[in-house]
């Protein structure tokens, strides 16, 4: 079962059964926006990237984004930059796998960042979306649609962090400007 | 892919060298008979049975059992012989089922000697027959065919044998369940059910002659790989087909030590009893279910690659790197905490409220007490980890094949010369200081993509500062020797010639092991002149194959040229070097290992700082090692500071001169 987010909305990370989450995955799908007019075939297109950032008591300490695939811990691992988005099939983009199990004990917050790295604002971009999927299964356990693309080139999509003795999701979808994640720290931190 | 016959389909067989399996849940005897073109079985030298269990390419247990496995080399089999038909049959007089309708339905499979299931066939549908024909291997237009019979005979065996040709069948099966019932007086106790893994996995060989009869090409220069590289392993450099599986393995050995027969007094069988996984089994081995609220029970050899040398290769990278990445947690978990105590030390301090009363002590106690929960916590998931690990290590270390293991890991003592080139060589330990006992084995990709510097200067280490000068450089050049015993070892007979130049002749004592075995090519070169002469012999190797490579012109290489791979080890650098020499030296370092001549220096940097920074490049190119531990390695992934530890020969070993010796044969019986 899915659960379609709004912003700010926080849901516990918990399988279906009741059980605790060991491993998620956070994907991300965007298309380019089709274009109109003469040569409008000629496709220009979006670079979406996904980043995630760990913070230990609202201190990043690692990053995983394009350059850096995975945290120097293991726990957090992106499967590679695509550099043009999907051809409309539903399936994720770029997908950043989080071992729940794994994440060093220190690590409170795992914030997750779409930044556009070809400077095309969200207005382009179409059928994005963030979701999160129980690694273990496949299932998908939420979902948030970047609708109402603006006249911004970021995006903080949502973070995971500790609650209690499991985790807990919460919808951020808020609008940021910025080429990678470094210049996106500002816009970060009041969320932590 | 296997075929799963059914009565009366056939299959071809893919190769001549086979194993039939068979699991029957209950002891069941298993013979074979031979027959002509017509399928008539000439006379009773033509039916291998418990009471005379090996005809020529062929060979049965001696004994009833649940599970069989016979060997036949079809081949081998005596002129004539068009049809090998395999018979099942109940033992009489044991007190156990005379019904093949009372027993699970036996299961029968033709593998490949590497384990690989080429067809299966279970016999359903029996009810009183006591004896059954249960498959036929068929020449057909010079190829062998597989088919699956599955005819019974409520009659026993004197009828299957009456019906096959045989003269006085009764008598034959008279006699054939007598010796299954003084078989049966020894057998042990049926092992449980077939289970889907269990069936596949290689206990042992059923046959001795596993030597592959065709060597192999001589290799092929691959392109050079960073070292540290675990990303490139892929299945591109696997180049060991299954059925040519190489002989460092322990199977072979086992194989030859249970063919030669408890009576021959033959080699002891050195393999480990519960060694199970040693041979390639055709799945990976997977990890059994975990209990619940428990990690999975590790099993070597899991991991992807496409002989059991690939998944342990892949299965040691993956283990460094996770505890590598393990400790990276750790540490940085515990640097947090030290961090956040220190601000908030400073933050008590620099409070004025907290200088009158007891408010400063109590905020400094309790930014200690969260620096310890953390630092606690963070030790508790780092001890998980690395109980995973060891546990891990305990059942792949045991597993590993002569290249991967340590000088006293038993394989060593089995150890036969390979027909292949492994896929990497150990050639040291790491360990981090958080758990100094967990060792990750050093691989590094054979053929050699960098050449190796064994650091015989006394500043390279701590372990070394503490050692006099003359010792450490005796320990230097013996771990060359052993580092040099082991790539002579893993090579095939005559694919690796070693070359020594020893200036001084100050390493006569470490060498004698190599010399006094005739492995090298020649005596250790000594003097200017020797260092001049085999500088001058290799670079004339590098530069002809460079050329033939590039011209793709092989054949034209001249005749006298050897192509195996060639290793150089310098004692004493840069004595008995003249600039000459110094440029031939670190042209050999940087164009050989593309074309297969690889250097082993034991120097220490500091003699040769008269020649200044032109060296550099030298050492840089070189994969330095010591001969003591130290932590000088970094891993790809963090960066950690590894210590690294050369492999030890255990003390009053003798496996060293044993695996010499070995080589030294192995060369005489190669003829080269």
């Amino acid at each position: 079962m899915t659960v379609n987010m709004t912003k700010g909305q926080a849901i516990n990370l918990q399988k279906s059964d009741g059980g605790t989450l060991t491993a998620v995955r956070m994907g991300l799908g965007w298309q380019a926006a089709p274009r109109r007019g003469l040569f409008g075939s000629r496709t220009r297109e979006v670079d979406l990237d996904a980043s995630a950032v760990l913070f230990a008591d609202k201190q990043p300490v690692d990053v995983v984004f394009f350059r850096h695939l995975v945290s120097d811990d293991g726990s957090v691992k992106h499967t590679g930059d695509n550099l043009v988005g999907g051809a409309g099939s539903g399936g994720d983009d770029e997908a950043i796998l989080v071992d729940l199990q794994r994440v060093p004990v220190h690590i409170d917050q795992i914030v997750f960042t779409v930044n556009s790295f070809t400077g095309q604002t969200f207005q382009e971009v179409q059928n994005a979306f963030c979701r999160i999927v129980d690694e273990t299964n496949g299932q998908e356990l939420a979902r948030y649609t970047l609708d109402g693309g603006g006249q911004y080139t970021a995006q903080i999509m949502a973070k995971v962090h500790r609650a209690g003795s499991g985790w807990k999701m919460t919808a951020l979808g808020n609008p940021a400007n910025g080429r990678t994640f470094q210049d996106l720290m500002p816009s970060i931190l009041p969320h932590l | 892919m296997t075929a799963e016959l059914v009565r009366g389909q056939n299959h071809t067989l893919p190769q001549t060298r086979l194993e039939i399996r068979v699991s029957a849940g209950t002891p069941v005897v298993a013979g074979a008979t031979l027959g002509d073109e017509r399928g008539t079985v000439c006379g009773i030298e033509w039916i291998a049975h418990p009471g005379s269990p090996q005809l020529p390419g062929l060979e049965v247990s001696q004994q009833a059992a649940a599970d069989h496995r016979l060997a036949v080399d079809l081949e081998a089999l005596p002129a004539g012989a068009h049809r090998v038909t395999v018979l099942l049959a109940l033992p009489v007089g044991a007190g156990g089922p005379v019904r093949f309708g009372a027993v699970p339905a036996p299961f029968v499979a033709v593998t490949g000697l590497d384990g690989t299931e080429i067809a299966t066939f279970t016999l359903t549908d029996l009810d009183a027959e006591s004896a059954v024909s249960a498959l036929e291997l068929y020449r057909r237009q010079d190829a062998w065919k597989v088919r699956a019979v599955g005819q019974g005979y409520a009659g026993g065996l004197a009828e299957m044998l009456a019906d096959q040709g045989v003269r006085d069948p009764a008598a034959l099966a008279g006699s054939i369940q007598e010796a299954v019932t003084r078989g049966l007086a020894r057998s042990v106790a049926p092992p449980p059910p077939r289970t889907p893994e269990g069936d596949r996995v290689r206990h042992a060989t059923g046959s001795a002659d596993h030597r592959p009869t065709a060597p192999p090409p001589p290799p092929a220069p691959e392109p050079p790989e960073p070292l540290t590289d675990p990303a490139t392993t892929g299945p591109a450099h696997t180049t060991q087909p299954h059925t040519t599986q190489p002989h460092t393995t322990p199977g072979p050995a086992a194989a030859g030590a249970s063919a030669a027969g408890p009576s021959a007094g033959g080699p002891i069988n050195y393999a480990h009893p519960r060694r199970q996984h040693a041979a390639p089994p055709s799945p990976p081995p997977a990890a059994p279910p975990a209990q619940p609220g428990q990690p999975a029970q590790p099993v070597a050899g899991d991991a992807t690659g496409w002989s059991m040398d690939e998944r342990l290769y892949n299965q040691i990278w993956g283990m460094f790197e996770d505890l590598a990445r393990a400790v990276a947690a750790y540490r940085s978990a515990v640097d947090f905490a030290e961090s956040r105590m220190d601000q908030e030390l400073d933050r008590a301090l620099s409070d004025p409220r907290n200088r009158i009363g007891g408010a400063g002590d109590r905020a400094r106690e309790a930014a200690r007490a969260k620096r310890d929960e953390l630092a606690s916590r963070a030790r508790e998931a780092l001890d998980r980890d690395l109980a995973q690990l060891a546990a891990e290590a305990a059942v792949v270390e045991p597993a590993l094949p002569a290249a991967y293991a340590g000088w006293g890991n038993p394989v060593w003592h089995a150890h036969r010369i390979p027909m292949e080139i492994p896929m990497a060589l150990r050639i040291g330990d790491l360990h981090l200081p958080e758990r100094a006992d967990l060792r990750i084995p050093l691989l590094v990709r054979l053929p050699l993509e960098r050449g190796m510097w064994v650091d015989s200067g006394r500043t390279a280490s701590e372990a070394a500062a503490l050692m006099d000068t003359d010792r450490l450089r005796r320990l230097a050049m013996e771990t060359a020797v052993a580092h040099a015993a082991r790539l002579l070892a893993v090579y095939p007979p005559g694919e690796f010639a070693v070359h020594v130049i020893d200036p001084a002749g100050s390493a006569a004592g470490p060498l004698a092991p190599l010399v006094e075995a005739g492995v090298l090519a020649g005596p250790p070169a000594a003097g200017p002149g020797g260092v001049a002469s085999v500088l001058a012999h290799l670079t004339r190797r590098v530069d002809l194959v460079q050329m033939a490579v590039r011209a793709r012109a092989a054949d034209s290489l001249p005749p006298d040229l050897d192509t195996g791979e060639q290793l150089l080890v310098v004692n004493d650098f840069p004595h008995g070097f003249d600039d000459r020499a110094v440029t031939q030296l670190r042209y050999l370092a940087d164009e050989g290992p593309a074309v297969g001549v690889h250097l082993l220096m034991v120097a220490d940097r500091e003699e040769a700082s008269a020649y200044g920074p032109v060296l550099d490049p030298l050492w840089r190119s070189l994969l330095r090692i010591t001969p003591v531990a130290d932590s000088h390695l970094a891993d790809p992934w963090v960066g950690h500071a590894w210590t690294y530890e050369p492999l030890t020969i255990p003390p009053g070993s003798h496996v060293l001169e044993q695996v010499l010796a070995a080589v030294a044969a192995a060369r005489r019986a190669a003829g080269r």
